[in-house]
């Protein structure tokens, strides 16, 4: 395992089945225990620099460090940007000085956790950067397709809606590549970036034609404000062509399941009776990311497991 | 004082002596004497015209932590330039006949180069209506060159208005061509790139929708257009498409455009931002080709200084632009001569008589530049050592910031000497003052 977790891009096969065995692991030797902690990581500590507001993330990240008996820190940054505050520098120099050992970082800017890896000696952990990836979400959907379906290898898997602002689409068309999964990104051509015809992916802007073909579909967030920088023209019209709700739900295959990484526009992008649907994996992505974000944290700071 | 250059080779032909005495050349020739002259042992060194840089940004008046018009100056005599045209976005802006003429005298006193002011189109930058063009132009700075530069003149109606206007003094409009609704929030060159890295894109056609635009209506009122830092092969197309109906337009590229691609962004390291972007491979040779054929005119540093807290940042954060003067003719020897794709003349053309004669400066008052290395001509020239490499440490730049994107890189070419009107502004690779 590297020394940071900055990209799905760059993390090879062996490298991500790795985290993906490690969090199994980590259930397995959870299951039915009543004090749900290990020793792991005792006497570390990991800071939360979260410049996003991003409550179930973060949580998430602390739950996971907590769990391995790490001294957790929350910083929260938010609106202290370098026209008006510390620069991100000096703030993770600061941190590292303190004796933070990983610092899992959330940023609006693109990147912002490659810069921190340069400037710090400590592990990185990107917990979303921007509008480019947020890996350890497409670790627990990978995590969490497993082990509904048994594999991910020849899996078939519509990634839904704004592919062009979406970290967790990037992240996830990386590491389901990776790990031999079928890929297909559906969305209207506004929210497709320029380019994305070099991914390793199909492209389509029918949802219905891609639905009967679907193991997994994943639908994407869509921010109502696209509409007012015209990348669709309302929202009712882009819920009629590629919202999810029961009629289109009905088109999948008997086994198909649903995702969504969180927080839903229940109505928007998912109609309530998919997204609450025996289909639906939404509260188990949830419980899948603490026991992901646990084998991260145990990989890069404690080592292979035994 | 008198100078007696010994051994150049001017244009990189045949080695000759050069007889420098009161600011000119006095003579080119074999085996020249002069009694009391200062020897300048030239063998194996190559003799061109002192380089006009049409695009610099000196920071000062507002940015002095980042540029000053004295250290600017002695980056771009470090270059090889002898005049340099100081762009309109300091702080106040550059809009009005005192802030040029505060400009130019600042370089008078620095004495390194002929600091020309470029004033700008409108008043402050904002590109809603014109600045006091025609009082800037019979200043004591004589500004020649207008340009809002950092923003697009993106007003067609305005835009038409400049082009009219400044034919009156003979002056020019040099667009910055960056259509401002195409490129909100935009990052980086818009391509495979941008969506891997997701750093919202620039699409080339927001530049070249404005050169079409601008070519158009250069070609309408019969006027000059001078296109900034042209960055994509479907700008050097329209150009030439231009050029070959015959508008008034000229053009130049960057060094970093013609050396640097957008796979530099990967690094998330914003000393590789700027505006516009980093391009493509096949942009790089469309470029290389166009400036090789005549359809860019000139290499323009758009030399860029920034603090360093202004690029120790997040990429969004940081500001864009990169430094340029001390290592453009080096790019342009690795990019153009060393790939055969421009000889010394054309090097001397590129980077001195074609900048000069759009700024008009190639006439025969002071400010004189771009002319020959011919008897008679002012003695602005510079001694390059082109078989000299070295490795690049912005350490040691003359420049006060550090945002070279050429750090750690291998280069050709050195210059030893610079001559201003007769006087070495470097020797020995060293600042004279």
């Amino acid at each position: 395992m590297k020394r940071h977790l900055l990209e799905s891009a760059d993390l090879d096969r062996s490298d991500a089945t790795l985290v993906l065995d490690t969090a199994a692991q980590i259930d397995q030797a959870l299951a039915g225990r009543e004090v749900k902690k290990l020793p792991t990581l005792r006497g570390r500590t990991v800071v939360n620099l979260f410049y996003e507001d991003s409550t179930r993330t973060r949580i998430s990240f602390e739950l996971a460090a907590k769990r391995l008996s790490a001294d957790v820190i929350n910083f929260s940054a938010r609106g202290s940007s370098v026209s008006k505050g510390e620069s991100l520098k000096d703030t993770a120099l600061t941190l590292e000085a303190m004796g933070s050992d990983a610092i899992v970082v959330r940023h609006a800017a693109s990147g912002a956790p490659h810069r921190l890896a340069k400037w710090v000696r400590g592990s990185v952990v990107n917990a979303g950067d921007g509008t480019h990836e947020h890996p350890t979400q497409a670790l627990l959907d990978a995590y969490t397709i497993r082990r509904r379906l048994g594999r991910l290898e020849g899996v078939r898997v519509a990634i839904v809606g704004d592919v062009l602002h979406s970290r967790v689409a990037r992240s996830n068309v990386w590491l389901l590549h990776t790990l031999g999964a079928e890929v297909t990104v559906v969305a209207p051509p506004t929210l497709l970036p320029v380019g994305v015809d070099t991914w390793p992916v199909e492209v389509g802007y029918d949802l219905d034609a891609v639905l009967p073909k679907a193991d997994v579909v994943m639908m994407l967030r869509v921010q109502a404000e696209r509409m007012n920088a015209s990348y669709f023209p309302s929202v009712r019209e882009y819920s009629r062509r590629y919202g999810l709700d029961a009629r289109r739900m009905g088109t999948l295959g008997d086994d198909a399941i649903v995702m969504h990484p969180g927080p839903m526009n229940r109505g928007m992008e998912i109609a309530a009776e998919v997204a609450d649907s025996v289909r639906s994996t939404i509260v188990e992505q949830v419980g899948n990311g603490v026991s992901v974000r646990m084998a991260v944290l145990y990989l890069l700071l404690g080592g292979s497991p035994q | 004082m008198t100078y007696l250059i010994k051994g150049a080779q001017p244009y990189g032909g045949d080695a000759a002596d050069i007889l420098v005495k009161g600011g000119r050349i006095a003579a080119i020739g074999d085996s020249l004497s002069a009694t009391g002259a200062e020897v300048v042992d030239a063998a194996g060194l190559i003799a061109l015209p002192g380089l006009v840089d049409l695009h610099t940004h000196l920071r000062e008046p507002g940015r002095e932590d980042a540029e000053t018009v004295e250290t600017g100056s002695r980056a771009a005599a470090l270059g090889g330039f002898t005049a340099v045209h100081a762009m309109a976005n300091t702080d106040p802006v550059a809009d009005t006949a005192g802030v040029v003429e505060q400009v130019w005298r600042l370089g008078e006193q620095a004495g390194l180069v002929d600091v020309v002011p470029v004033g700008a189109v409108t008043v402050g930058l904002r590109g809603e209506r014109l600045a006091e063009l025609g009082a800037m132009a019979d200043s004591a700075a004589r500004v020649r060159v207008f340009s809002d530069d950092g923003h697009c003149v993106a007003d067609p109606a305005l835009m038409r208005r400049a082009l009219e206007y400044v034919k009156a003094f003979d002056g020019v409009v040099a667009q910055h061509a960056e259509e401002p609704r195409l490129t909100v929030g935009a990052q980086m060159h818009e391509g495979d790139r941008s969506a891997r890295l997701g750093l919202t894109g620039w699409p080339a056609a927001a530049e070249e929708a404005i050169i079409a635009r601008d070519v158009l209506l250069a070609g309408h009122v019969g006027a000059r257009l001078h296109v900034c830092h042209v960055s994509t092969a479907g700008s050097v197309e329209i150009l030439r498409w231009a050029k070959s109906r015959g508008v008034q337009v000229t053009a130049e590229v960057t060094p970093h455009h013609l050396l640097l691609t957008d796979a530099c962004a990967e690094s998330y390291d914003p000393v590789f931002k700027v505006n516009p972007p980093l391009r493509t491979d096949a942009d790089v040779e469309a470029v290389r080709l166009g400036l090789a054929d005549g359809t860019i005119d000139a290499v323009a540093t758009d030399h860029a200084p920034h603090a360093v807290e202004d690029k120790e940042s997040e990429w969004a954060q940081a500001r864009p632009g990169m430094l340029g003067l001390e290592q453009a003719l080096s790019i342009v020897v690795e990019t153009m001569v060393e790939t055969g794709l421009l000889d010394w003349r054309g090097v001397a053309d590129r980077m001195s008589v074609r900048p000069a004669v759009i700024a008009r400066l190639d006439g025969l008052g002071r400010r004189s530049h771009g002319r020959p290395l011919a008897p008679g001509e002012p003695a602005n020239l510079l001694l390059l050592d082109a078989r000299s490499r070295a490795t690049v440490d912005p350490a040691t730049l003359a420049s006060r910031s550090r945002n070279s994107p050429y750090a750690g890189r291998e280069l050709p070419g050195r210059v030893v000497a610079t001559f201003l009107r007769g006087v070495p502004t470097v020797l020995d690779g060293k600042a004279t003052r």
